[in-house]
């Protein structure tokens, strides 16, 4: 408990600096200029980082995974899917493109509906639901992977270059107004997500002892579902899909912080997620001088490190 | 007081439970006996509400158990499955305290550390309660697990077969606890068992399911004889009687 309590000192220390520099480091063109347009930046990523970060935790504990998260599980290629036809039927001067917040709320309710309706059909069989969910859900994935594709390569190579840039993440391009509507979700997420916090650490002992327990499981992981979709659709509405990001920063929280309990490791998740975003975002502006963007990096990272996951996994199986 | 009425479930067109009836008696040790597939694990889940039932309903005090509080009904039954697969490590005393939980909602009072102390002690844990569980033999897990229940301090504990992958020496201890309990603390347990000998030597009670009906029901000593096992298992098993235990001897009997 004293360990884990030094370690997350550190990683509050350690995403407090990445971000003071990344705000204060090497302000070219005027302060007035650059400083809140940073910070705008910064609040992005601390929002998406936060999101994620919880959305992951709680939703592999529900699931009892530690591979498996809802980005992985078809939700990016739900955005991609949304943004897409958009652009396909409606095209780029169309107000659902025009119109940030139509944008915005569209590609949120989507995915929340596709993760729910996913969920509900799923759940109604009570044998291995888990399983199945996640199985069908990587098929689902692929589905619209190829569905997207397919639509991209008939479109007018013209909307294709617009569409192409909603669908990489980046944090440069992040709309104020949005953000401020995302925080809002956030903190509303935020109180439900902190009353249940001694609830998820029961659930993580499993469904049949978590309702010993006095736990109304399936009620729970149904709520605890349609709250991670919410908050997986905000963060990817708002800066793009970084599909492995979840992944990594749950999983380095549960190798540095050995604990069960959620409060910790969601804080220290979101800590090491801060850090992530700021401080890579930091090395990607001023290091690697904008030759690639941070999302490529954290995906590249992320899906050596998901490999690895999966190959530690299986040996521990056998 | 338990009452068992008419309890009904079907997986697709085959009737795991059928209609049983039955009352479980406080303060006594009832086990649930039968071949494979009977329904006792299946009955077992319904009256511990993991499982809802098709048809038939489970009173606990003269209330139907779907109208009780969550939390409420996890300070009066608690229930014990056989997997215990976890994600999480966790030590045998972070385990044990997790029994709290309906009580104390995951901030532990002095009261309910006293709880855990007495749960540890009775299960003989002290010396690995910092251990993790995942650590433990198949025995010491259990024991941490039947600890877990204890600090739970419910009035009914439901056991599906406990002594799965346990040796002898292991089999006897958690048995000799479980009588323990019903004799000093007043508990009622429920068990689901394969050996009929433990079921005959540590039961007072004893239902015998099969096909998903109910075959017998009552105190031991009138359903552990030839008679009533041909009924139960289809084969004749003999019984002797053993310094005042009735055992028995199906080991090379014939069909």
């Amino acid at each position: 408990m004293r360990k884990n309590s030094t370690k997350l000192i550190l990683l509050l220390v350690l995403s407090l600096i990445s971000i003071l520099l990344y705000a204060f480091y090497d302000i070219k063109g005027g302060f007035d200029y650059a400083f809140p347009r940073r910070v705008i930046k910064i609040a992005a990523m601390i929002v998406t980082g936060v999101a994620i970060s919880y959305a992951t935790v709680v939703f592999q504990t529900i699931t009892q995974n530690r591979i498996l998260t809802p980005s992985v599980m078809g939700m990016d290629s739900m955005y991609g899917v949304v943004q897409t036809l958009i652009y396909f039927f409606a095209g780029s001067m169309s107000v659902w493109v025009v119109n940030k917040y139509l944008n915005f709320a569209a590609a949120i309710i989507a995915m929340v509906l596709f993760a729910l309706i996913l969920y509900r059909f799923l759940f109604r069989s009570d044998k291995h639901p888990i399983y199945l969910l996640l199985l069908i859900g990587m098929i689902i994935g692929t589905l619209l992977g190829s569905l997207v594709t397919f639509l991209q390569v008939i479109i007018d190579p013209v909307e294709y270059l617009s569409l192409q840039s909603m669908l990489f993440a980046s944090f440069t391009k992040v709309k104020a107004e949005l953000l401020y509507i995302a925080i809002v979700i956030l903190i509303i997420s935020f109180v439900y997500g902190f009353r249940i916090m001694s609830k998820l650490d029961v659930m993580s002992l499993g469904r049949e002892n978590a309702m010993n327990l006095g736990i109304n499981y399936d009620r729970m992981v149904m709520n605890i579902l349609i709250l991670s979709s919410v908050l997986i659709a905000t963060s990817t509405a708002l800066v793009g899909p970084i599909t492995f990001f979840g992944l990594i920063v749950a999983n380095l929280s549960y190798q540095y912080l050995v604990t069960y309990k959620h409060s910790i490791l969601i804080l220290g998740a979101s800590l090491i997620s801060i850090i992530a975003l700021v401080g890579g975002q930091f090395l990607v502006e001023h290091v690697l001088e904008l030759r690639t963007t941070l999302s490529v990096i954290i995906n590249f990272i992320g899906g050596i490190y998901f490999i690895y996951l999966l190959l530690k996994e299986s040996r521990a199986a056998k | 007081m338990i009452k068992i009425k008419e309890l009904s479930k079907r997986y697709g067109k085959k009737n795991v439970v059928e209609k049983v009836s039955l009352t479980i008696e406080p303060g006594t040790i009832t086990s649930f006996i039968g071949p494979n597939g009977a329904g006792k694990s299946t009955l077992l889940s319904m009256v511990s509400r993991l499982l809802e039932a098709d048809t038939g309903e489970v009173l606990l005090d003269q209330q139907t158990i779907k109208k009780w509080k969550s939390d409420e009904f996890a300070k009066r039954v608690s229930i014990l499955k056989q997997s215990n697969f976890m994600n999480v490590r966790l030590t045998v005393r972070e385990l044990v305290s997790f029994g709290r939980y309906p009580y104390s909602r995951g901030r532990l009072t002095e009261i309910d550390e006293k709880y855990v102390d007495k749960a540890i002690d009775y299960m003989n844990l002290g010396e690995m309660q910092d251990q993790f569980i995942d650590e433990l033999s198949g025995g010491q897990k259990q024991r941490a697990f039947i600890a877990m229940v204890i600090a739970q301090d419910t009035d009914y504990i439901l056991l599906d077969e406990p002594l799965n992958n346990l040796d002898m020496k292991h089999s006897v201890q958690i048995m000799k606890i479980l009588r323990k309990l019903v004799d000093e603390l007043g508990k009622t347990v429920v068990i689901v068992l394969h050996d009929i000998n433990f079921a005959s030597v540590y039961s007072d009670r004893i239902v015998a399911l099969k096909d998903g009906k109910l075959v017998k029901d009552g105190p031991t000593k009138d359903i552990i004889n030839s008679t009533s096992l041909r009924e139960i298992y289809d084969m004749h098993i003999p019984v002797q009687e053993q310094n005042g235990c009735r055992i028995c001897v199906y080991f090379n009997s014939h069909a």
